[in-house]
Formats: structure tokens, C-alpha cells, sequence
């Protein structure tokens, strides 16, 4: 009875843990989809399609799935089918013009609900990662990727894997926070070539 | 108070002119925006929106004519003191959990018989949603300094809570956001924003407990569900809608979250 009533009190005294079971995919579906359902509208190009999850977008939900070793096996699938969807570059040419590729990685704007459709869309990168060192105000959501293509050298697998991670970062880590660029439509084959080359082209100033 | 827009403007403008420099420049901008910010404490906006939200809370309008001074906001009728560091909680009368923004919505409609879907539907720069956000401003005044106070006790409230906290890990839209992605770690940024990690308490307090807040390059007053519906424009989600049982767990997520701390209403921001 002791040790009950000890639980009882740790529970009351922490809500946030009280509710560690039971509260994600599975528990109490239908109410969470009414929710939605009556919580969000429309507005502009933000659609209300927009919640409907795809496979990767529904698995992600859950914080546990992307760590514990239970899902290992669900997130090397995910990361096979995200891998299915990569466009490669149809005539083999790899790197655009890194200043348009920095006005890219500048850019954070397109597809919210105050956007309009047709509008270029930005690619957010500075949001979230340190690119070229003249830009100090950068974001740590994502690694620093000062000195990326210095660091790594201008071969084969580097330009394949660069490519893969820009257009689908989830075919290389299951529930990375990076938006799928290219698979999703959210920025164009040729803005991911002027990324590319931000990143890889020796005249850079990411590489200075 | 445009001339506090300015300055800041100027201020941040001239530092990310000199953006060529080292990284400690930007540690010494984020010093410089903390400085100005601190130095605004003494005078913040907000406290006209406070005022302005406790004439418009005793002012008889609608078809009834009558004020919002009997609204119950969890602690009886006409009790404002402390009601929002109690906030969401479970009300009989409604049989649903709500806020503080939603429940002077429910008083509107009860006291003084104004149909509410207009304020609602209200575009967020409007002279409906102003008086909400002045509203609420005021409310939350009347908490500043209280501890944060939420019960779990009532199953409407743990419902609202798990809700909320599968919501805060729900990705979707095209950038595939959650609240999660930037919310969901400690010590990261936006740009050079710090971003709170909402799923720790010390998180959970610096995203709940200095809302409503003013915000100084928009010069304008945000409640909680303003801030909520910005949030998910920037994750390219479709619009909340203001007073939703989503927005409203989403909330109760965040404030049991950080049960304990110190209410810091109104707040102020860059």
C-alpha cells in the first residue's frame, strides 16, 4: 500500500510522466483524428491534405521510433522506399553556380499558408546549418557544414551522396528533421545543382 | 513605439551588416538583442493591451449590454486573479477543456450574447482579434508572478494533455515539420533564435509562461493562440483555428509541462 501511494504521489507530482504510455499512434485514434479534422482549415495553398501523413510522415509521429532498437528493422525500410523515390541527374551534370546556390540556401521562404502558388521556393538551409563562413547568423538544428567540400573531397560518392541527402535526407536517417527537398517539390532539380555546387565547388567561399 | 521598432531594426540590421566578422559577432548580437530586451522590461508595450483588455473585460457590450466581470475562468465567477497560471482546465458548463482565449469566447457568448464566429473567423490583424489578444493580455497580467497550477485530475484534462503531447510529435505537410523538429532539442537555434526544448520543463517554461507577449518588430500584442497558429504557418501546416481543441491541447501540453513555474505576463519579444 506504501509503495502504491509513493507511485501515486511521484505521478501527481510529475503530469508530463504520468502519460508516458498511451498517448501516440494506437491510443484513442479516432478522437485524435476528430481533432484534427475539426481544429484546422484551409488557407491559401495550405491545403488540408496537408495532414495527411505519408508512411515515413505517420512513423516519424512517434519520438521512440526514431531511436529504439525495436524499430531498427522499420526505419531500414523507410530508408529503402525514400532511397526509391531519388531523382538522380539525368545528364549527369552534378554541380549548377554556387551564388545561386547561396541565395538558395538564404531563402526560407515558399509553401506556407501566406505564400502564393508558383512563387520560387527557398531551400531554408542556413536555418538550420552553418554553410558559408561569411553568413554568422546560421542556425544548429543540422550539422555545420563549413569546409564541406574541402572536407571531403570532390569524388563520385561524395557528389552521389550529396545529391541523395539534398533531394532525400530520409533515405539516409529514417526521421532526420531535414525536409525531403527534391521528393516533396519543394525546390527544383536545377536549384539542388547550384547547392550542390555551394557546397562542392572549390571557388566556393564555403571551401575558402 | 515605432521609434522601439526602429531602433531594433537598426540594431540587428547593423549586425548583420558586419556579418563578415567572426563567430563571436553573433554571440555578441544575441548579448545585444538580450541587453535591449531587458532594458524594455521597465517599459513594455504590453501594459497599454493590459489596460486597454480590463476596460473592454468591464465594459457592458453585446445584445445583453452586460461586461465580462462574472465570466467564470476556472476559479468561480468574476474571479481573474491567478485564473490563468490555472489554465486550460476542465469546465462543467462546456464539458470540454479550454484556455483562456477560448473561454472569454464562451463568456461572450453566454454573458453578453454575441455570436462569436465573427471574432473566430477574425483575420489575426483585426479589430476582433485585438480585443481577444487585449483580453487575454489582461487575464494573464492578473497571473504574473503566480505559479503555474494545472491539474491532470479530471480525464478530459489527461485526454487533453496526451492529445496535445501527440500533436506536438505530429509531422506532416511538405517540409514534413512537427513542433518537435525545432522544439524537440536542447541548445539548438533557428537562424539565431534559441529555441526552447518544449518537452523539458525548463522548455516547456520559456515557450508557456511570457505569453501573452509583445512583440517588438511587429509592434504587435500575441496571445498563446496567435503564437501557435504562427507556428504552424512556418511548418507550412493549414490554420489553426483560433480556440480548437488542438490548439487548446497543445497548450495544456506545454502548461502541465511546466507546472511550477513562474508566470513572467505580459511578455516581450524581439
Amino acid at each position: 500500500m506504501k509503495k502504491i501511494s509513493c507511485i501515486l504521489a511521484v505521478l501527481a507530482a510529475t503530469p508530463a510522466l504520468a502519460a508516458d504510455t498511451n498517448w501516440g499512434a494506437g491510443a484513442d485514434d479516432a478522437a485524435f483524428q476528430a481533432m484534427l479534422k475539426a481544429g484546422f482549415r484551409e488557407k491559401g495553398i495550405a491545403k488540408i491534405s496537408r495532414l495527411d501523413q505519408d508512411a515515413t510522415q505517420a512513423f516519424c509521429s512517434d519520438p521512440r521510433h526514431a531511436v529504439d532498437k525495436d524499430s531498427a528493422k522499420q526505419r531500414e525500410k523507410i530508408e529503402a522506399e525514400n532511397m526509391a523515390t531519388i531523382k538522380w541527374p539525368a545528364d549527369g551534370k552534378w554541380l549548377g553556380d554556387w551564388k545561386e546556390g547561396e541565395k538558395i540556401a538564404q531563402s526560407g521562404r515558399g509553401l506556407t499558408s501566406t505564400d502564393k502558388a508558383g512563387d520560387v521556393n527557398g531551400g531554408n538551409c542556413y536555418n538550420c546549418h552553418q554553410i558559408s563562413p561569411k553568413e554568422i547568423s546560421y542556425g544548429t538544428i543540422g550539422p555545420s557544414l563549413l569546409h564541406y567540400g574541402k572536407l571531403r573531397g570532390m569524388n563520385d560518392e561524395t557528389l552521389r551522396y550529396t545529391w541523395g541527402r539534398i533531394f532525400n535526407a530520409k533515405a539516409y536517417n529514417a526521421c532526420s528533421n531535414m525536409p525531403r527537398a527534391g521528393h516533396m517539390g519543394i525546390i527544383t532539380e536545377e536549384q539542388i545543382r547550384n547547392l550542390m555546387a555551394l557546397l562542392l565547388d572549390p571557388q566556393s567561399p564555403v571551401n575558402q | 513605439m515605432r521609434r522601439w521598432n526602429f531602433a531594433l531594426v537598426a540594431m540587428t540590421g547593423a549586425s548583420l551588416l558586419g556579418a563578415a566578422a567572426a563567430f563571436a559577432q553573433a554571440d555578441k548580437s544575441i548579448e545585444g538583442i538580450e541587453k535591449y530586451r531587458e532594458a524594455l522590461k521597465d517599459g513594455n508595450p504590453a501594459e497599454l493591451f493590459e489596460a486597454s483588455g480590463e476596460e473592454l473585460w468591464k465594459k457592458p457590450a453585446g445584445p445583453n449590454n452586460v461586461s465580462l466581470e462574472k465570466c467564470d475562468l476556472g476559479l468561480g465567477a468574476g474571479v481573474v486573479d491567478g485564473a490563468y497560471a490555472q489554465l486550460p482546465r476542465y469546465f462543467k458548463d462546456t464539458d470540454k477543456v479550454q484556455d483562456a482565449e477560448s473561454r472569454v469566447l464562451t463568456c461572450m457568448s453566454t454573458l453578453q450574447g454575441v455570436d462569436v464566429s465573427k471574432y473566430v473567423n477574425a483575420n489575426w490583424a483585426s479589430p476582433e482579434k485585438d480585443q481577444l489578444n487585449a483580453i487575454a493580455t489582461f487575464i494573464a497580467g492578473m497571473s504574473k508572478d503566480k505559479p503555474v497550477k494545472i491539474s491532470l485530475a479530471h480525464p478530459k484534462e489527461q485526454q487533453s494533455f496526451n492529445m496535445g503531447r501527440r500533436m506536438f510529435y505530429f509531422e506532416g505537410g511538405p517540409h514534413d515539420f512537427a513542433c518537435a523538429t525545432c522544439h524537440g532539442q536542447e541548445g539548438v537555434r533557428i537562424r539565431l533564435q534559441d529555441l526552447p526544448n518544449i518537452p523539458t520543463k525548463k522548455g516547456a517554461a520559456a515557450g508557456w509562461t511570457s505569453w501573452p507577449a509583445y512583440r517588438v518588430s511587429s509592434g504587435q500584442m500575441w496571445g498563446m493562440q496567435w503564437r501557435l497558429a504562427d507556428c504552424f504557418r512556418q511548418q507550412r501546416f493549414p490554420e489553426p483555428i483560433y480556440g480548437s481543441d488542438v490548439t487548446v491541447a497543445l497548450s495544456m501540453y506545454m502548461a502541465a509541462t511546466s507546472n511550477g513555474a513562474v508566470m513572467a505576463t505580459p511578455g516581450i519579444k524581439r
